[in-house]
């Protein structure tokens, strides 16, 4: 018995040198470690100012914001729909309504003032390649008021909501039925199916035309990334990607979780499922460990 | 013909057609094992079980797999893994089983090596365990492919490329294996076929095979005592079963297989629930593109020793490209195993801890294969080329060295140790740059190879017997 724990050992020692030496040293260096997230966002200067969001929906109004943007809990309608704004801008400018509930409050007013900075996308646009955003000119106790209305009308999101709000307008989420140009809806005949693939055609080669590539679809994010990638790359993604152009969103931390939240259930609908059934095949392959040891242990009493 | 009598039972009738109880003799209650084992004896039917799961998980997912570029993904990630009742259990038990059963293998391998099971009349159970390897080691790759993720698709690219290596027909042998110019859909559904078809009717003929050549020679032991198995199995008849020094293998052999297996278990079915990504890759969860080369191509950890063999030969010698350099040991790494019953040239048989040097040369071996299969994975920059290729060159050495080592060949032995230690100091100067691709390096790889080539052939075995 003790030569085959010896023996035992040594084989646990060589595959654990193995394992370790394979995943997590080779991931490591192949990897780079980088600080995680913190969601601070302190490269901007946070604005101390107390809004009033009932100047700030006046402002909205006077500073052109609705010229682009729709603010649907306002009853204000998009200008164009998503295809036009999308061949106009590269991409459909978001819906306000609930962009405060996902979006940082300091991030949101210093990406309004001055959106490349913000969004760190330097290296793609300025002087020669505008942003379609442009800079803001108002003064700063506009801007307070602007976010302070922004903040007074975003309801809480769910999970599906804050990814809808962070992230709908460029990725794909297919195994949800979730398309770029909005949920993908039950078709009655062939024509409309058509439309709508044809629509979605075109702001995509839309989209691809103004980032220069296709944003990937993330259905199976959660599994090919994992959360703790997705949360760092979210607050950060020159961090992780240096070039992409992903532009920083600004999301809150609750925010990232609740997209990771919807990612996972997308992706790995039956990770509660996994981890549950787990725990019953492992206590079932105990117990025959222990009745199979009884049973060797009876038959080999004969013939040692 | 037989003679038939009117049958007493259902038993009775099928027996008297079909010799029920001589054929469960046969394969069972009277085939004999040594008694002098220990769990590692235990790893073939805990292969055949990881086999039988693959087999059965396999029919399941074969149920909803689309082989076709445009599907494949969805239909393991979306209906497999969300749609279908429990489908997500059988993909992760067969990855995670795909990927444990080589673990088993190189256990069940190098029990073989250490205890010296492979000659004295073993040397088909080796050459049979042989071809299992290498038909596993197809079918694990073309299993790979099926799901048509990033590393699906880039894996299969530099692999298939790698016969282009091969002279004269090297590009029309591509082209013909991936039924196209590039890896694309006919690629995918040929492995498909592979896979789910060809592959697994000549595993299960190869099993059968390897079951039949332990028939003759027996199992080996822990001493590698030369037990007779006939008188020892009449004493167990005769009752006399502690003094006997077999065991059958009903119910007494498998009993014990038993309890290792269950606790096998155990640890394959945590792996299954809690810790998988080390067998189902996260970059294979993103679909295959051939636009997008990833950052890092490795294959499965399995194959990464032979792969750094591959990767090791950094730089040109004389004529040969590192990438033709690379390719001969590669070659060479994936056929040599077979050899290993004419490469050792001494008859004992007795574990390694009995056989003087060659208990250095198994440790050695072993933990080269652990080096190779690290840096494997390691980008091959800065020091890395330098350490993939000391244990690339330290491999082949290893085989270079073991016929002279086994043959009492000092002299022989020495000159191994020399040419490699030339090869180890020249290959530091092609990685500091202060030696150029020269005559010297040419000259000293040729002698090293001549070596490699020629001493299992000239070394005669010791004692004669072979």
């Amino acid at each position: 018995m003790n030569k085959e724990l010896k023996i035992l050992a040594i084989i646990v020692i060589l595959v654990g040198i193995t394992y370790w030496g394979i995943e997590p040293y080779a991931h490591s260096k192949m990897h780079p470690h980088h600080e995680p997230a913190t969601f601070k966002y302190e490269d901007l200067k946070a604005l101390n100012l107390k809004g009033d969001p009932q100047r700030g929906a006046q402002a909205i109004q006077n500073n052109g914001c609705t010229g682009c943007h729709s603010i649907k809990a306002a009853g204000i309608p998009a200008p164009m729909d998503p295809v036009s704004a999308s061949a106009s801008y590269g991409v459909n400018p978001p819906d306000l309504s609930n962009i405060a509930a996902v979006v940082d409050k300091k991030f949101l007013a210093n990406f309004i003032k001055h959106p490349v900075k913000a969004a760190k996308l330097e290296h793609k646009f300025g002087s020669s390649k505008p942003y379609p955003m442009p800079d803001f000119f108002g003064s700063d106790q506009d801007l307070a008021d602007i976010v302070a209305y922004l903040e007074s009308i975003a309801k809480p999101q769910d999970p599906r909501g804050a990814f809808k709000v962070a992230c709908g307008r460029c990725h794909d989420l297919r195994y949800d039925g979730w398309t770029v140009i909005g949920q993908k809806p039950k078709f009655k005949n062939e024509i409309e199916k058509a439309e709508f693939e044809l629509k979605k055609a075109k702001y995509e080669a839309n989209l691809k035309n103004y980032l220069g590539t296709t944003p990937p679809d993330l259905s199976m994010y959660i599994r090919s990334r994992g959360p703790e990638y997705i949360r760092d790359f979210v607050e950060d993604p020159q961090k992780l990607l240096h070039g992409t152009a992903m532009p920083r969103v600004g999301l809150t931390e609750a925010a990232t979780e609740e997209v990771i939240k919807h990612l996972e259930h997308v992706g790995d609908r039956k990770k509660e499922k996994r981890d549950h059934l787990g725990i019953w095949v492992l206590a079932y392959f105990v117990i025959l460990s222990v009745l199979a040891y009884l049973w060797k242990e009876k038959i080999w009493r004969e013939v040692h | 013909m037989a003679h038939f009598t009117k049958a007493n039972s259902v038993y009775d009738w099928l027996d008297q057609r079909l010799a029920l109880t001589k054929l469960w003799k046969v394969l069972a209650a009277e085939y004999w094992i040594p008694k002098n084992i220990n769990f590692l004896w235990a790893m073939g039917v805990v292969l055949m079980t990881m086999f039988t799961i693959l087999v059965i998980s396999g029919i399941f997912l074969l149920m909803y797999y689309k082989p076709d570029t445009k599907l494949a993904f969805d239909s393991v990630n979306y209906t497999i893994m969300q749609e279908v009742w429990f489908g997500w259990l059988w993909r992760h038990m067969h990855a995670v089983a795909a990927s444990v059963v080589f673990l088993v293998i190189y256990i069940h391998m190098f029990t073989g090596i250490y205890y010296a099971s492979y000659k004295r009349g073993r040397e088909m159970i080796w050459i049979s365990g042989m071809l299992l390897f290498v038909t596993f080691s197809a079918e694990a790759f073309s299993g790979y492919m099926l799901p048509w993720g990033q590393m699906s698709y880039w894996a299969a690219q530099v692999i298939t490329n790698l016969f282009g290596g091969i002279p004269f027909i090297g590009d029309e042998l591509v082209i013909w294996i991936r039924g196209n110019f590039y890896v694309s859909d006919p690629t995918l559904t040929r492995f498909f076929m592979l896979h789910v078809f060809l592959l697994p009717i000549i595993i299960m003929m190869l099993i059968g095979f390897h079951f039949y050549t332990l028939r003759i020679p027996h199992v080996n032991n822990q001493d590698g005592e030369d037990i007779d198995f006939d008188a020892e199995a009449e004493k167990y008849k005769a009752g006399l079963k502690k003094e006997s020094k077999v065991i059958p293998f009903w119910p007494v052999f498998l009993s014990k297989d038993f309890f290792v297996l269950s606790v096998f278990m155990i640890f394959y079915f945590y792996l299954v629930f809690y810790h998988y990504d080390f067998a189902m890759d996260p970059i294979n969860f993103d679909p295959a593109d051939p636009m997008k080369t990833p950052p890092h191509i490795y294959p499965e950890w399995y194959f990464l020793w032979s792969y750094e063999v591959l990767r090791g030969f950094f730089f040109d010698v004389g004529p040969l490209s590192a990438m033709d350099m690379g390719l001969i040991a590669f070659g060479i790494a994936n056929i040599i195993f077979f050899f290993l019953p004419w490469f050792d040239k001494d008859p004992t048989v007795a574990p390694a801890d009995r056989r003087g040097g060659f208990f250095f040369w198994f440790w050695l071996m072993v933990i080269d294969m652990i080096v190779l299969t690290i840096w494997g994975k390691l980008p091959p920059t800065g020091i890395n080329a330098y350490i993939g290729y000391l244990a690339a060159v330290g491999f082949l050495a290893l085989w270079a060295a073991l016929p002279a080592l086994t043959g009492g060949r000092k002299g022989l032995l020495w000159l191994v140790i020399l040419v490699t230690a030339l090869l180890y100091i020249f290959g530091y100067m092609e990685y500091t740059k202060a030696l150029g691709n020269g005559f010297v390096i040419t000259v000293t790889f040729l002698i090293f190879y001549l070596l490699f080539f020629l001493s299992p052939v000239m070394v005669k075995a010791k004692g004669g017997a072979q």
